[in-house]
């Protein structure tokens, strides 16, 4: 096993309680595309082109988009509701 | 330290499931069950790994060379696009509970009656 | 049942759940160990078969065509489900709500130009990915995560044709039943359902592989307007005024 693999390995197993760790959802939104970038790097190393893309633009731009929206609209209905 | 990506993807599963049960916030429930997922990914790329094999692109890469295997990538590739919307229907059903009962906290949702 | 009693029968549940998966760590081969027959016989056996260099999308559409269109389903479902769950409630009250204007030129200048790097990256990666890594998935994710900038960009009014349904509806399925109709003429050639029928040209250039290509484009409109539309449906308006500190 090369070094830059137990690098990367060490990377994900260190990320993944610290997406669980966050508690507030727009911040693990955050730490959770973070954590995507790692298995990015973890899949290229283990030399798999074809997951480390589909995984970059689903962790980059699909994940925190659906989490913040659901934040936001779980916000704005909690908003409308202590109004009325 | 060549079983270490197994014990790496159990452990990343276990602190996933451990999240899951100990959520206080469905979105946040969310997020762990992504977690849980990836490490059957870690887990399938990690068997499929050949010694000093290159990636299964024959591009400038002479035929018959040592090549990783293509089938657990196949398997990764489609997993993955199809895992964001499955989180996302998890995701419509936590903020349907939330409009049905007031409330994104897992253990006070059966309190509210509708 | 409370949180602490949920935690405490946890504990002991993952302590047995792990000591399960060391017990199966154990059986496995080494790591860099591979035993299986199946990589190195794809691994031999499709460039000169099917004529594409790329043979992680060779088993995809051609080796194990019958997974990705169950998959290719499943994103379907998903997709419906979120539709149905998430439509009901601003039926007939779509007002256009006031947007917080993004204010750093240099944000705006910058996710322009992501929009037309993204795009045209996503396109070639669905283009050439039976040839270099790429594919019709991984494009698809791509080229519809570059058209959402405009809304990260822009406003909601920017990003209103792109969250157009009833002309995506039609067309995701048009990707998604592509598959199947693809999959139909094989059958009712005679031979089983997705053979590689279409002729295979030459490797490495875009007129190659047969059916992987035509599968390869329907996977990649189906993805791309499967993702478009969840978009749609997490970022629809909903008609609460913006609440005065986040103008």
């Amino acid at each position: 096993m090369i070094p830059l693999q137990i690098v990367a390995l060490a990377l994900v197993a260190l990320g993944a309680p610290l997406v669980v760790l966050t508690r507030d959802p727009l911040r693990q939104a955050l730490v959770n595309g973070i954590y995507g970038v790692s298995l990015v790097c973890l899949f290229v190393v283990l030399e798999a082109p074809d997951p480390a893309l589909s995984m970059l633009a689903v962790s980059g731009i699909g994940y925190p988009l659906v989490i913040v929206a659901a934040v936001a609209r779980v916000r704005a209905r909690d908003r409308g509701r202590e109004d009325e | 330290m060549s079983y270490l990506p197994y014990a790496v993807a159990a452990w990343i599963c276990l602190v996933g499931i451990a999240g899951i049960a100990t959520s206080k916030n469905l979105i946040h429930l969310a997020v762990c069950l992504s977690v849980t997922q990836s490490a059957s990914y870690v887990l399938l790329l990690a068997v499929g790994y050949v010694k000093h094999g290159k990636a299964p692109i024959f591009v400038g890469l002479k035929l018959g060379s040592k090549a990783v295997d293509p089938v657990v990538q196949a398997l990764t590739l489609t997993d993955v696009v199809v895992s964001l919307a499955v989180i996302g229907l998890i995701l419509a059903l936590a903020l349907d509970a939330h409009r049905l009962a007031g409330t994104v906290d897992p253990d006070r949702l059966h309190e509210a009656q509708g | 049942m409370t949180r602490r009693t949920r935690v405490v029968v946890l504990a002991p549940a993952l302590v047995g759940l792990g000591a399960l998966f060391a017990w199966a760590i154990a059986g496995l081969p080494a790591f860099g160990d591979y035993r299986g027959p199946y990589g190195y016989v794809l691994n031999r056996i499709v460039v000169p078969l099917r004529h594409t260099t790329n043979v992680v999308m060779g088993t995809n559409f051609d080796v194990r065509g019958v997974d990705t269109m169950g998959e290719e389903f499943i994103l379907y479902a998903a997709v419906v489900g979120v539709t149905l769950l998430l439509r009901e409630e601003t039926k007939g009250r779509r007002v256009e709500r006031r947007t917080q204007r993004l204010r750093s030129d240099t944000v705006r200048l910058g996710g322009v130009l992501m929009v037309a790097a993204g795009f045209l990256v996503g396109i070639w990666l669905m283009a050439f990915g039976y040839i270099t890594p790429g594919g019709g998935f991984q494009g698809g994710v791509v080229a519809a995560g570059a058209i959402l900038c405009i809304f990260l960009v822009g406003s909601h009014r920017d990003y209103r044709p792109f969250r157009n349904e009833h002309a995506f509806d039609p067309l995701e399925a048009v990707g998604t039943g592509g598959y199947v109709v693809v999959g139909l003429t094989a059958l009712v050639s005679g031979s089983a359902f997705l053979t590689n029928l279409f002729g295979y040209g030459t490797t490495g250039t875009l007129r190659s592989s047969g059916s992987i290509a035509v599968l390869n484009w329907a996977a990649a409109i189906a993805v791309t307007f499967a993702v478009l539309l969840l978009f749609a449906e997490f970022l629809e308006t909903y008609d609460r005024p913006l609440a005065p500190e986040d103008t």
